[in-house]
């Protein structure tokens, strides 16, 4: 159980680092969104599953604290994602559709 | 050995999140790495208490996790113009 929680560890902090990596590396806010929102979640999700595991006393709190931010996290990408949308930050260059591009400007009009 | 490494790899992610954060072009680039800081935070101090086998830094977790939620939302919100 506690090489379990241990993998589990380091497989969430790998997904940290490359979840922040994302962000520092991508070239657009929606494309940073994809990459850090995401990415972070899983790794959290993981390490606090794993610190559950490593030692039986923290479980309950462990999976509490999942519950939490399994629910609160997609909600705070996608607030991000269409404030970031209705302020009119553009999309990268390469990007080849936006389906929401109707809708600002229905709203403009 | 497993844990120092975990340590130094969350290290690495708190340095380019403050990267993002003190580069971003836009608000919504330094709203986004505060957000992934709070998340990280939240995981670094769940790992410091088992690190130091203290049961009390899961609460603190939980509320820190609480108010970087509500905070990103605030402010998000508030950018958008609607709030």
């Amino acid at each position: 159980m506690v090489v379990v929680g241990k993998i589990l560890v380091l497989i969430g902090s790998i997904f940290l680092f490359l979840g922040s990596l994302g962000i520092f590396r991508m070239p657009d806010v929606y494309n940073r969104l994809q990459a850090g929102t995401k990415a972070t979640t899983l790794g959290a999700l993981s390490l606090i599953l794993g610190v559950g595991f490593m030692n039986g006393s923290f479980l309950v709190k462990s999976i509490v604290l999942i519950i939490f931010i399994v629910l609160t996290n997609p909600i705070s990408s996608s607030t991000i994602a269409r404030a970031s949308h209705k302020a009119g930050i553009p999309l990268v260059k390469e990007s080849v559709v936006d389906v929401c591009k109707d809708n600002v400007r229905k709203e403009e009009a | 050995m497993i844990l120092g490494l975990s340590f130094v790899l969350i290290g690495l992610a708190v340095l380019f999140s403050t990267l993002r954060l003190l580069k971003g072009p836009s608000t919504f680039d330094r709203l986004l790495a505060a957000d992934t800081l709070a998340i990280i935070t939240t995981a670094l101090l769940v790992l410091m208490a088992s690190y130091f086998s203290r049961i009390i830094y899961m609460d603190v977790a939980l509320v820190y996790s609480v108010l970087g939620f509500a905070g990103v939302v605030v402010v998000a919100r508030y950018l958008e113009g609607g709030l």
